[in-house]
């Protein structure tokens, strides 16, 4: 049954599960179909362009079917976690943005939260506020590189300028804040690294009255595009019980039918007090994970005007926790106080501690949920840091929804579960 | 609250989150009980830990106020303080979720040995794969009957299991360093 049938009654995506067994992950040629010796094994990646990152697929085709995958990963590990063990809390936060370097603002959050969850420490609202308005420019930025990159390998050239056009924007805007354009490390434990700018207002809302008009451009091109309907409609089908079985979240989680958001289940930051709507689609395919995509990004835009709404009245108020625990002393006093320079130099040289403890603490970010375990021994360096990556259980999905699909749409497939690899192999 | 899981040791809370431990030899029981009857239908995560050395040295450290060091709390003067014993030397933490009308977290937590296996917790949750053999890889947590287990981030011949705590540092070795 195609996606389009479905959608009309309600049906459910498939019978039963798809889910390979015994291994999940890995779908195998069925006996059958090996025993014709037409089958042959391509290997494809580590490196090629459509793979986002360094991600290898042995595939088996009969034809043009793919009748068996095995996902590959491990090419871009370098051993954040163990790094972050030997580095003080406060030196840690530069790591987590560059596992996800798509969505840094969102992984930088999820450690800082995490850490500031354990100390258990009180943020200002300024930088709640200030926090949420980033994450959700970054999960836009996000999606626009998706969009771009997804709709390039399928030939859609055009798409990837118009979303990168806008991308740079919010670069743009990111720079005007942090001095950074990506792995900005604008957030500090206790709220935000310094106080924002004049005149990052009035350059956001010109983002914010331009980007719906963008959303429309882009859905002219591709929503009704006859080639990207046949393209991406009834393709890479997961339904909503093996997605969950599967471990998916995010859009990939919400297409399948799922009506499941982190940010309204779970609320963090800001997001008990904006309103916005969770887009769920019931065909669990690739067009469906496009759709979610799509309306994500207007919703962020709205939640990004509420925001500024927010900031705006709040002029003059701190930026950050007035707690010498964790958090430098200002400027100023550096000057005139000499505890204030010594206190300075300690917690920069020495670290300031962390009270003893486990917590998991998870986010809605652009791909799904984001967790960061944190243990701690009561010392100046965490003991133990583990992220879940979304991506890294996006890919898990791959033999799932690749069941009776034509190595042509492998592409689509796997470009569809926005997969960053250096989320997965950390 | 979760008394009636099998194989319960213990239930801690903590940080608003709520840790249930159970005997290794019961944790694929006590996951299918807390996946039906509790609705922990999501796995989110798996995470080892080795708590080799834990509290070994103790911790001191600094502990500023808005007036300065601290000076009544007794680590700020290099007195150490140690924390709280672990079981076992290494904790396998399973992150769960009830993606239902009630969302919560819970945290199933086994505590092993070296070279103690654990079972598998697939036939509960597929989505255990590659966690699992994440865990294996880079902890050397055995995990007993998994289909498919393997190296996943790291080649298949390295040797070690880089996140032990008594891996060494900078791993590789490097020429002419040692006294040859």
């Amino acid at each position: 049954m195609t996606a389009t049938a479905s959608r009309r009654t309600g049906a459910p995506i498939y019978e039963g599960t798809r889910i390979p067994s015994p291994i999940p992950t890995v779908l195998h040629t069925p006996p059958g179909v090996q025993a014709t010796g037409d089958v042959q094994t391509i290997n494809f990646g580590p490196n090629h362009p459509s793979t986002h990152g360094v991600l290898r697929l042995i595939v088996d085709l009969y034809g043009e079917d793919v009748t068996g995958v095995e996902a590959v990963i491990g090419y871009l590990h370098t051993g954040f976690e163990k790094n972050m063990e030997q580095k003080t809390w406060w030196k840690c936060i530069t790591y987590p943005e560059r596992i996800d370097y798509v969505s840094f603002q969102n992984n930088e959050y999820v450690f800082v939260g995490a850490v500031e969850k354990l100390l258990d420490l009180e943020i200002p609202p300024k930088a709640t506020w200030m926090r949420t308005l980033l994450c959700e420019l970054n999960r836009i930025h996000s999606h626009l590189v998706w969009l771009g990159t997804s709709a390039l390998e399928l030939g859609a050239i055009s798409m990837f300028w118009y979303a990168f056009r806008e991308r740079e924007q919010i670069l743009d805007l990111f720079e005007l804040v942090t001095g950074y354009r990506m792995h900005t490390r604008y957030f500090q434990i206790g709220g935000l690294a310094e106080d924002i700018p004049r005149g990052f207002y009035p350059e956001c809302r010109k983002f914010t009255d331009w980007m719906p008009n963008a959303i429309d451009d882009y859905e002219t091109l591709l929503t009704r595009n006859k080639i990207w309907l046949e393209r991406t409609e009834g393709l890479g089908l997961l339904s909503a019980a093996d997605a969950i079985a599967l471990g998916q979240s995010g859009p990939v989680l919400r297409a399948s039918g799922v009506d499941w958001d982190l940010r309204r289940t779970q609320p963090y930051l800001a997001y008990h007090q904006v309103d916005f709507r969770v887009p769920v689609f019931p065909e669990g395919d690739v067009y469906a994970r496009y759709r979610v995509h799509m309306q994500e990004m207007r919703e962020s835009v709205r939640i990004v005007e509420q925001c500024l709404d927010r900031l705006e009245s709040m002029e003059g108020e701190p930026w950050i926790a007035d707690d010498r625990k964790v958090v430098l002393p200002p400027r100023h006093e550096l000057h005139t106080s000499m505890e204030s320079l010594i206190h300075h130099f300690k917690i920069v040289t020495e670290g300031f501690r962390v009270p003893e403890g486990e917590v998991y603490y998870a986010i809605e970010s652009p791909r799904g949920e984001l967790g960061c375990y944190l243990c701690s021994d009561g010392g100046a360096k965490p003991w133990r840091v583990k992220f879940r990556a979304p991506s890294f259980v996006a890919l898990q999905a791959t033999a799932t929804c690749m069941t009776d699909a034509l190595i042509a749409d492998m592409i689509a497939i796997v470009g569809s579960l926005d997969t960053v690899m250096g989320e997965v192999d950390r | 609250m979760y008394e009636g899981t099998p194989g319960f040791v213990e239930e801690r809370v903590a940080h608003g989150e709520t840790t249930v431990v159970v005997e290794p030899a019961q944790l694929v029981d006590a996951g299918r009980h807390l996946r039906d009857e509790e609705g922990f239908n999501f796995l989110s995560d798996i995470t080892a830990v080795d708590y080799l050395g834990w509290g070994k040295a103790g911790v001191s450290g600094y502990i500023g106020t808005a007036a300065g060091r601290d000076l009544n709390t007794p680590m700020t003067q290099g007195y150490q303080v140690v924390p709280l014993a672990k079981p076992k030397r290494f904790a396998v933490n399973y992150h769960l979720l009830s993606i239902t009308e009630s969302p919560r977290r819970v945290r199933l937590q086994v505590w092993l040995d070296e070279g103690e296996p654990v079972a598998t917790v697939i036939p509960v949750w597929p989505t255990a794969d590659w966690h699992e053999r994440e865990a294996w890889d880079l902890m050397g947590v055995a995990i007993e009957g998994h289909p498919n287990l393997k190296r996943i981030l790291l080649d298949d011949d390295w040797e070690g299991h880089p996140l032990r705590k008594d891996y060494p540092l900078g791993g590789e070795p490097v020429r002419f360093s040692g006294e040859e």
